[in-house]
Order: structure tokens, then sequence, then C-alpha cells
């Protein structure tokens, strides 16, 4: 098997300690917003009694949080890899944590003190007609608190650009566009630069218009007369948010790249159809919001065509090059199933699986009775919590270094198949709702509902657990393991 | 079959086929192979897995678009009943709660305040058609009710507070003899 840990990934003391910030802090957010979405099915499920206007908070805290924190703790796992191959600023890497916290203090005040509860997407004109329920001034504060979080991530991207652009020459040859067509690819040419690449122009693009249209609300909020476009900000919107949690997941799987062939000992290179893969994902991630605004009739029906058939052309570098990569990287490989293997190997089934129910969705006439059911968190709730999730915990168990290699202790046994059995249950109930037309967004349910919240919660009460084994041996890894990096 | 339970079950089987393939290849991980031809075999399996992906998607893109599941937007349809709807938080506005099975009827909706989104819910509480209500436009969505009964109207886009309250309903005759108006 060859060397699980690389020289070249060894951290300074300020470097892991950075890192840790952002490792403790995704455990942390992720666990608690796990328990709000269960104080949520709970209530739905008429197991306990949340306010409407509660519900609602929580509901736009955990949006907004879990959102927020796979987009940040995924890039740790950019940051953490890339720069091996380019030199990035541990500054800028710290600039962007600080700056997420600054708009998460902005975003929870607005929710919890100041009784914001417009959803994390703001869709205009909602945040600032709340009929009374709240004020102008939360609008602005959740709003600001993003607008805060995407300053970071900007910063972070364009470090990145720079630094990738000193040593490639240009984008196009970081992402691989030369050997499209012909030519000896470069079998060295890291995955990591070219996934890194196609994230800083998507969400580079994506939160650009993000910051834009929040900007746009934020004059809105205080000079009402400066009216916008309900569907532009819509089409922004929802361009932003399906470009950041997409790239989230792109950011992720880099953890898989880099690290599952040393787990399996066998090599994961580049080859022409993962080049093609991701310049296609670069384009396809950009044009295929419109699906999200399928219901919107007065839409050019040729977007809504294209969202459609974007949305199953999307699926194809997914389930043929990187899940089909992985199970061809493993197969017959003798690997063993430590934890960070176990869960990357997860990852690859929960993102190509959660994928399906997206591509059904995208279907128009399926979006006619679908959108907007629970069949839309089924399927985000299936690529996040069987995908994404296993993603970054996979890569916090290896970098706890010593205790990767270790054996397994009884709660890593229990640990993994809970986590494993009560995301399916989790998810597969939110599907299972959706095609039974439950609503989605709703804190009080119709007594046909009921049954499928209380399924739902029990499986996230597993999922939760699991996640607290998970954390606290994470936790208390890198707590060690930075003490065994300042003893040397 | 309706819909719902159509994409329910394409999804079920496209997941436990994709649970199936990662299921056995890590039965088969303990097995030693040379990477070479494991991955000789891969990449000619694949070739076919991709092609016969692409061919499933533009058979489902015609089945699916060839007839566009969208009214046009540009004017009244044909022998509709036309219905003007308006959203505003937390209420649903229908210029008429009575229709006939089998008779076109088209909902013109609107909003005045926030994003709403009209969905209506059979008898059966399955959720037979949706659009959007936005404020400054307005989407026409054309339906032809085959099932008489009391049908609910909910509102399936989030507008605040009371969101989960927005319903209202309508009535859905009988359709006439001979399936005419």
């Amino acid at each position: 098997m060859s060397a699980l840990h690389q020289p070249a990934e060894a951290l300074s003391r300020q470097e892991r300690a950075v890192l840790n910030l952002y490792a403790v802090t995704g455990l942390a957010v992720i666990v608690l917003m796990m328990v709000g979405g269960i104080a949520m099915r709970m209530s739905q499920g008429t197991w306990i009694e949340l306010p409407p206007d509660v519900f609602y908070q929580i509901m736009t805290a955990h949006g907004a949080a879990m959102v927020g924190i796979a987009g940040l703790t995924s890039s740790a796992v950019m940051w953490y890899f890339l720069r091996k191959y380019v030199r990035l600023s541990p500054g800028i890497f710290l600039a962007n944590y600080v700056l997420f916290m600054i708009g998460a203090v902005l975003i929870l005040g607005s929710i919890f003190v100041l009784q914001f509860g417009g959803g994390w997407t703001f869709l205009y004109p909602l945040p600032v007609k709340s009929n009374g329920i709240w004020s102008v001034h939360a609008a602005a504060g959740y709003m600001l608190g993003l607008v805060s979080i995407g300053v970071g991530f900007l910063l972070f991207y364009l470090d990145a650009t720079l630094a990738i652009l000193s040593v490639y020459g240009n984008l196009g040859r970081a992402l691989g566009l030369q050997w499209l067509f012909g030519g000896d690819i470069d079998k060295s040419h890291p995955p990591t630069v070219v996934a890194s690449t196609m994230v800083i122009i998507a969400n580079g693009l994506g939160t650009l218009c993000g910051a834009v249209v929040l900007v746009l609300c934020l004059i809105n909020a205080y000079v009402p007369a400066f009216e916008l476009d309900a569907l532009l900000a819509k089409n922004m919107i929802y361009f932003f948010g399906h470009v950041f949690i997409n790239a989230s997941i792109y950011m992720g799987v880099i953890a898989v790249y880099e690290l599952l062939p040393r787990y399996s000992g066998r090599p994961w290179g580049v080859s022409r159809p993962f080049l093609w893969a991701w310049a296609a994902s670069t384009v396809m991630v950009l044009i295929v919001y419109p699906h999200h605004l399928l219901m919107d009739f007065v839409m050019p029906h040729w977007m809504l065509a294209m969202g459609q058939i974007i949305s199953f052309t999307s699926g194809l570098p997914v389930l043929t090059v990187t899940a089909y990569g992985a199970l061809a990287n493993v197969h017959r490989s003798g690997i063993r199933w430590s934890m960070p293997a176990k869960l990357l190997m997860l990852s690859m089934f929960g993102w190509a699986a959660g994928v399906v129910p997206a591509i059904v969705d995208a279907v128009i006439s399926v979006n006619s009775v679908m959108h907007n059911t629970l069949w839309v968190p089924g399927h985000f709730h299936f690529y996040l919590i069987l995908g994404l999730w296993p993603m970054l915990f996979g890569f916090m168990f290896h970098a706890i270094r010593a205790r990767a290699e270790e054996p397994e202790s009884a709660f890593d046994r229990l640990g993994f198949p809970a986590y494993l059995v009560g995301g399916l249950v989790f998810a597969g109930m939110l599907l299972m709702a959706g095609q039974a037309s439950v609503a989605r967004r709703w804190a009080v349910h119709l007594p046909e509902w009921v049954p499928y919240a209380h399924v739902a919660a029990l499986a996230a009460v597993l999922v939760v657990l699991a996640t607290i084994v998970f954390a606290v041996r994470i936790v208390s890894g890198l707590l060690r393991a930075q003490n065994v990096g300042a003893a040397h | 079959m309706d819909t719902q339970r159509l994409a329910w079950y394409i999804t079920l089987i496209a997941i436990l086929i994709i649970a199936a393939a990662f299921l056995y290849v890590v039965a088969r991980s303990g097995t030693l192979a040379q990477y070479e031809s494991v991955q000789k075999k891969a990449y000619d399996i694949r070739r076919w897995f991709f092609w016969a992906l692409v061919l499933l998607g533009v058979g489902a893109t015609y089945g699916t678009l060839a007839q566009f599941p969208i009214a046009d937007q540009r004017g009244p349809s044909a022998g509709a009943r036309v219905v003007d709807v308006v959203g505003k938080q937390w209420l649903w506005e229908l210029s008429a709660n009575q229709f006939t099975a089998g008779v076109p009827v088209e909902f013109r909706v609107t909003a005045n305040d926030v994003n709403h989104g009209l969905g209506i819910y059979d008898p059966n509480g399955r959720l037979v058609a949706q659009v959007q209500a936005m404020p400054g436009f307005t989407n026409r969505l054309v339906h032809t009710f085959t099932e008489p009964g009391k049908y609910r109207v909910l509102c399936l886009e989030y507008c605040g507070l009371v969101h989960h309250n927005m319903i209202t309903g309508f009535e859905v005759a009988a359709a006439r003899q001979g399936g005419k108006p």
C-alpha cells in the first residue's frame, strides 16, 4: 500500500491550528443543525410543539448553516490538498474563516434575536415583506451575514486563482483543456488542480452573483422604491444557491481523488474522460440552474427545457467518471476498509445515488407534481448525508493521522452502520413523503403526513448519534495529532 | 400508475442498481487482481455504460419534451375555463370555485406581495398540478381535471409565518354525459 500520509501535506503549527478550527467548527455546526433538523421533524410529527415562528427560524438557520458549513469545510479539503501543488496563503485561509464566523454571528443574531425567518434562500421580496413578523433590520442583518461569508469565499478563490495562474499560466491549462482533443496527457497533472480550477471558475461566478443580488436586496430593504424584478432576482438567487452547494461537493470530492488511491494502493490520475468530465461539469453547473424554476412558466421555455436536459447530462460525469472511477480503483485491490476508506467509498455511493432523484425531478412533467414537496429535500439530504458529509468525515479521519491507522473501536464499528442505515432511512423517508405529495417547508403537517415525520425523526436520531461518535473521535484525534505535531 | 409513483419506482430501481454495483465491488475488494486488467475491463464496460445512459437520456428527453408539458404563455387556451388566482399572505383568491371534469381550466396565477406556490391536491390528497405565483408576473397553468370531488389548494412556496395555513379549495363536478361540458 502506498504511503497514507505525504510529506508535502505536513502542516505548520499555525496551519494545523487553522485547519482544526475549520474541522471543529464544521463538526459542531453539523451536529447542532442535525439536532435542529430532528426538532423540526419531531414537531411535524406532533411529538413536540414548536410554535410556527420558532419552526421557521430553525428552518432558516438549518438551511443557511448547513449550506454554509458544507462550503466552509469543503474549502478546507481543497486548501489542504491544493497547497501541495500551488502556493496558497494561510492568511487568506484564516480570513475566510473569520469572515465566515462574522457572517454566522450576524445570521444567528438576525434569526434568533431579531426573529428573521425568511428561509435560507432569502427569496425576494419575502425578507422585506414578512407581514410584520420581523423587521427590515432583521432581514438586512441576515443578508449582510451572507455577504460576509461570500466575501470570505471570494477571497479564498482569488488567492487560489492567483496561485494556480502562477504555476499553470492560465485556467484552461490547469483544467487540462489542452488534452481534450489529443496529445499526450501529463499523467502527473493533479486531479486536485483540475477540480479546484473548476470550483474557482464556477463558484467564483456563483458567489459573485449571490453577492450582487444580496446587495440589490439590501438596497431595496432601505429604499423600497428601488424595486427588483422578482423573476430576475429568483434566477440570480437559484443560480448562486445551486452553484454554491454543488461546488461544495466538487471541493469535497478532492479528498476522494487524493485519498482513496492511497488506501487502495492504486493510482487515480487524470485521463481524457476525466478531463472531459470536469470541463463539461464546469459549463453544466453554470447553466443547469433553471431546473429550480420549472414551475415559473413565464420563464423562456427553452431555458426550462435546457434545465431538464442539462440535468440529465450533469449526471454523466458523476456516474461514469467519478463514481465509476472509484469502483474501478477499488475493485479487487485488496483495500483495507479503515474508517477513511469506508467513508470515502460511502460518499461515492451517496453522491451517485443522490443524483438520481434530482434527475427524475428535473423532468418538467415530474416536477409539476414533485416540486416543493419533500422529494426535493429528500434528494439533497441523500447526497449531503450520504455523499458530502462522508467525504468530509473521511478526510478528517484521515487527517487525525495516528488514529486513522489504529484498529477500530467498538464505537467506530457501530457508528458507521448506524450512520449508513439512519441516513438511508431518513433520506428515503423524505423521498417517500415527497412522492406522497407532502409539502416542503410546512411547520404544521396534515394528519395524513405525520407518520413519515415519525420514521424520519427516529432515523435522524440514529444519524446524529453516529455523527456525535464520529465527531468525538475526530476532535480528540485532532487535539492529539496537534500534540504530536508540536512535539516534533 | 400516477407520475409520482412512477418516479418513485424508477428512482428506487436506479438506486438499488447503484447500491448493487457498490456492494459487488466492496464484496470482491478483498481478492487481488492486476490493476491493468481490472482497468481495461472496467473501461470497456464504461464505454457501453456511457452510451447506454446517453441513449436513455435521449429517449427520455424526446418522450417528455416532444409535447412540451407547459401551456403556451402568450395567449388564452382554446376552450378553457379561465380562472384568475391571486396569492397573498396568507390566503388564495380564486375567481371561481366550481369546475367540471373533462373541461380544461386555465389558472392565471399571480401574487400581490411575495412568491407563493399554487399546489392543487385531488380528493385523495395527491398533488395533481402546480405553478408559482409571483408578484409582477402571471403564470398560466392549464389543467383538465379527470376526477370529480373536493380539491384543495395548498401553498407550495414558503411565504412566511402562516404559509402552512394558506389553504383553500374548490369543487369539480362529474363530466357531463359523453365527456362534453
